[in-house]
């Protein structure tokens, strides 16, 4: 065992290693997420992809914003940048444009992407910075006590919308598709397996990749939409979801009483913006030596 | 690979002075959003990165920005951005992020009008409380204000510098007749040029604790992807850079966060004294304004007025100690400025009524002139 995987820690005894110990700073468990929290699995997910392309655990940086799975950033024993409230992609960007070898990842919540931070992540699919962004959509705001998200479905209550939510939410594998990022896919939080394959596949590219994993919260979202069990919103996912690699993103939109496409929607090549970047220095140098 | 350090004598503007100077300083990453009057440096640092290997991104906005130069910064480059009041308004939230996991970074302010939208091409200093306490909760912060085209080339060396050092996002507030104003500069050798880099930690990764301070109170700081699983946050946090959501170390954090900055006031603070061995008058100021006070006391001085200048070059932290003790000696101090007091009131607060404190006020738009701070001068001698 290298020094790497007891870092700050003391040493486990063999027995006493779980597979996901080496990624864990297993000093700050117990966490603060709520039983039946779907961002625990998605960690889980991400971290076994990790091992499965063989990732250098020193190489690995999670920006996370601010919510419930903000604080995800300070639980895994890797670089960790707990930042502002939608600030995490222009945050991995700068840290991703600097040493271009990392791995940067973005986990972080649907009111950080797509509400305070909407405007990021769309600018972000448009230039193709070389980031993963895993967004866990829980349909609404949780860690402030369950007011309205870009995500809520129509008609749904929350804190906020006690009488019913009337405005559309985000089809958010849509809006990064028509943004330009090149891998779009949705998971759950139960289809476990699946996302780790979604995730390494993503893992393996170069550009912004999106996936979107839904995420159940049964204390602030399920409590006020009849889905008040711990287990009612992973039920609602495994009974109403429906597989659909390729989808066009158009229809994928969530909607209660309809199915929920899942898949990997879109795979597409395309430099990436440090490649651009390279390009243009590139052909500056060019320049500059015909000139001379 | 294009040339980084222009060594030479140059007729520039102030905005382009400050992004040669960024680029002598090691400045290789640069995010901004364009506004008046600031633009010309990210434009500037556009043409120029391509040739010296730096990365230069316009972001979607102001917010992004500053929070792009403080992931640069981690990642180990020396980071800039440049913007005017509006922007910095964005800049705030981020900003508070910088000061709160530690992170060196400059932020340029070419001030214009205000309050809001304003005057977007016309000159003001109404953003020197704004650079101090912008960002909310307790904190300290560095700014430096230069008065001209070779001062924003040096300065902005010096606040990269002090950036480094201290592990704060330092502010240049400089003004529009600063950054549209041209004139020489004289950019020394490259070897000439004293540049200071960010403490690295010196143990292995399972001793190091990214918040525990040396004795100077500043931690050493490891970039992403050395191996030391850095952990940082803006919440409050203990050494580990854990969260701890508690008023003990609330306490410990903010408190160092401020001292590390207080307690090297000597080493930060620069001011420069003109004609004060006999000064019963003074007159505080900085930036632009500093230009016409030179006049306008060298005016006095011809009538045998004995009238001395402070001209602040550091204004956050504020120059206290120099102005407590000018004050012992001088009668009234004059403060110019163009806003409705700002400096006046912190120069007012360590005179604390041992002297008397005239304000000269102009909202902003032009400059006071000589004649106008001349004709203060004579007024209040005459008393």
């Amino acid at each position: 065992m290298s020094h790497k995987m007891t870092r700050g820690k003391k040493p486990l005894l063999p027995q006493e290693l779980h597979p996901m110990d080496q990624w864990l700073r297993s000093e700050r468990m117990p966490h603060i997420w709520c039983a039946g929290c779907g961002i625990g699995p998605t960690l889980y997910a991400w971290v076994r992809a990790l091992d499965t392309v063989g990732m250098d655990k020193d190489k690995v940086v999670y920006v996370s914003g601010i919510g419930c799975c903000g604080r995800g950033s300070g639980y895994l024993d890797v670089d960790g940048f707990h930042t502002t409230h939608g600030r995490a992609i222009p945050f991995a960007t700068g840290i991703k444009l600097v040493k271009p070898d990392l791995c940067v990842n973005v986990i972080s919540g649907d009111g950080d992407i797509f509400s305070i931070g909407g405007n990021h992540f769309i600018h972000a699919c448009r230039r193709n910075v070389d980031l993963l962004v895993i967004c866990t959509n829980n349909f609404i705001y949780g860690m402030t006590g369950g007011q309205l998200a870009a995500t809520t479905p129509i008609g749904d209550y929350s804190t906020t919308t006690p009488y019913g939510n009337i405005e559309p939410p985000f089809n958010t594998p849509y809006l990064a598709d028509a943004s330009g990022a090149v891998y779009v896919a949705r998971w759950t939080s139960i289809h476990v397996r699946l996302l780790e394959k979604s995730i390494a596949e993503a893992l393996r590219m170069k550009g912004f990749r999106y996936i979107e994993v839904l995420s159940p919260c049964p204390v602030n979202y399920g409590r006020r939409n009849r889905l008040r069990e711990v287990d009612d919103i992973a039920k609602w996912f495994w009974q109403s979801s429906v597989i659909r690699h390729g989808a066009d993103t158009r229809e994928v939109q969530i909607e209660k009483g309809k199915p929920i496409i899942l898949g990997n929607f879109v795979k597409r090549e395309k430099l990436s913006y440090y490649g651009e970047l390279k390009k243009l220095e590139e052909k500056v140098k060019r320049a500059a030596e015909a000139k001379k | 690979m294009g040339k980084t350090v222009l060594t030479g004598k140059h007729f520039w503007y102030g905005n382009i002075a400050i992004a040669e100077g960024a680029i002598a300083a090691g400045c290789r990453f640069f995010a901004g959003y364009p506004i008046t009057p600031a633009s010309e440096i990210a434009e500037h640092i556009s043409k120029r990165f391509p040739e010296i290997g730096g990365i230069f991104v316009q972001f979607e906005d102001e917010l992004a920005s500053m929070a792009a130069i403080l992931g640069a910064s981690w990642a180990g480059a020396k980071s800039m951005t440049a913007t005017s009041g509006p922007g910095l308004s964005l800049m705030m939230e981020n900003l508070g992020l910088g000061v709160m996991m530690e992170v060196p970074t400059v932020v340029v302010n070419i001030q214009r009008g205000g309050p809001s939208t304003g005057l977007p091409t016309l000159t003001a200093q109404g953003d020197v409380m704004q650079a101090k306490w912008g960002s909310h909760g307790p904190y300290e912060i560095i700014a430096l204000s230069p008065d001209s085209p070779q001062e924003a080339f040096d300065l902005t060396i010096r606040c990269f510098n002090l950036a480094e050092k201290y592990r704060v996002p330092v502010i240049l507030l400089a003004s529009e007749t600063v950054g549209h104003s041209a004139g020489k500069v004289i950019v020394p050798p490259e070897d000439e040029i004293e540049l200071i880099d960010r403490k690295k930690p010196t143990v292995p990764p399972e001793e190091y604790l990214p918040y525990k301070p040396d004795e100077d109170l500043i931690p050493p700081m490891a970039y992403a992807g050395e191996g030391y699983a850095i952990c940082t946050t803006g919440l409050t946090h203990d050494e580990k850079g854990y969260p701890d959501v508690s008023a003990e170390t609330q306490e410990k954090l903010v408190r160092r966060l401020n001292d590390k900055i207080r307690k090297h006031m000597e080493e930060i603070v620069d001011v420069e004294e003109e004609n004060m061995e006999d000064a019963k008058i003074a007159v505080v100021s900085y930036g632009q304004v500093s230009r016409p006070v030179k006049r306008a006391v060298k005016m006095a001085r011809e009538e045998g007025i004995k009238v001395g200048s402070i001209k602040l070059i550091t204004i956050w932290p504020f120059a206290e100690n120099v102005i407590r003790k000018w004050a012992k000696q001088v009668e009234l101090f004059i403060v110019p400025e163009l806003n409705y007091g700002q400096i006046y009131l912190e120069v007012k607060r360590e005179v604390a009524g041992n002297s008397e404190t005239v304000l000269v006020p102009r909202m902003g738009g032009e400059l006071i002139t000589p004649q106008e701070i001349y004709r203060e001068i004579k007024k209040v001698s005459k008393k």
